[in-house]
């Protein structure tokens, strides 16, 4: 399985989301947003937290445009997996990837903490290796955070068993609790939320390798 | 030509740094302000001198950039 992760000016989980998916299995190359198209064989796209283009405009805007979000694009209508951690869930947004905005947290404040999270769904291969209704510790590390999205998206994210993780505690005033959703074909996963961060004790904690574990292993089966 | 774009929240979208300003005008003694709705404005320098061409090109600016219509709605003055 073969993960290509993006680099933009001012990414800074980068490096970590790389070591996660070689940590797993996966072959890992690395992507610079001025590329205009992924390597050859490329499975999923891992887009990575940090503050792509200094948050200028509007978080994940100015990424949203550049020239590897085209071939991102194009790999996601062609039925490829991408993942985007927080900035990555951002800029999947403003790409319109996925539904709904990211807005400043309710409590204006930056919030870096490990938070609770309910797995929602264990229908993906995100999300397969958990248990539903498993609760998970997983820093969050960000100021907008706070998911919104018109009632009608939201009741069909629901209706659709779209939403991946929900907050235990919710932090940021996130409508519906939301941590994280998923694409239509289930292949695109948005979360706010770190897992890269805890893939090994050492960590502190690794509830998230077993999304990693999970993806990995459900494309060697594929 | 130039161009000024301002955008806004959304009627209807939870402005929590409007909502916060808004507390901290009351804090100073500013009394009956009843609400606060920030958002932002983009001055442009355009080399166009259509008036109608320049509003269309803004306003796909502002479609593909400049605002989150998902969240936000925006406004253009050309001068």
């Amino acid at each position: 399985m073969k993960a290509a992760v993006v680099t933009f000016p001012g990414s800074n989980c980068d490096r970590d989301l790389a070591v996660a998916f070689e940590k797993a299995g996966a072959e890992v190359v690395r992507v610079w947003h001025k590329d205009s198209a992924l390597p050859q064989g490329v499975d999923i796209v891992g887009v990575p937290g940090g503050f792509s283009f200094g948050d200028y405009l509007r978080c994940g805007a100015i990424a949203a445009q550049s020239p590897i979000a085209a071939a991102i694009q194009a790999h996601a209508s062609r039925g490829g997996y991408v993942i985007g951690i927080c900035n990555g869930f951002q800029v999947l947004t403003e790409m319109r990837l996925l539904p709904g905005a990211l807005m400043r947290n309710a409590g204006l404040k930056f919030i870096c903490k490990p938070v609770e999270l309910v797995v929602a769904t264990t229908e993906s291969d995100y999300t397969a290796g958990y248990a539903k209704g498993q609760r998970i510790s997983v820093p969050v590390a960000h100021h907008d955070g706070n998911y919104t999205v018109d009632a009608e998206t939201l009741a069909r994210l629901q209706g659709e068993d779209r939403v991946a993780f929900r907050y235990g505690d919710n932090p940021n005033g996130s409508m519906g609790d939301i941590a994280g959703i998923l694409s239509e074909n289930r292949r695109v996963l948005g979360m706010m939320p770190h897992p890269e961060r805890v893939v090994d004790p050492a960590h502190g904690g690794a509830d998230g390798a077993v999304l990693f574990a999970s993806l990995v292993g459900k494309m060697a089966l594929a | 030509m130039k161009a000024r774009v301002t955008v806004m929240l959304k009627t209807g979208v939870l402005d929590v740094q409007g909502e916060a300003v808004r507390r901290a005008l009351g804090t100073l003694g500013f009394e009956g302000v009843e609400a606060v709705r920030q958002g932002k404005v983009i001055e442009l320098d355009l080399a166009a001198t259509d008036k109608t061409a320049a509003e269309a090109e803004v306003a796909a600016m502002c479609e593909k950039l400049l605002a989150n219509t998902v969240i936000e709605k925006y406004s253009v003055e050309i001068a």
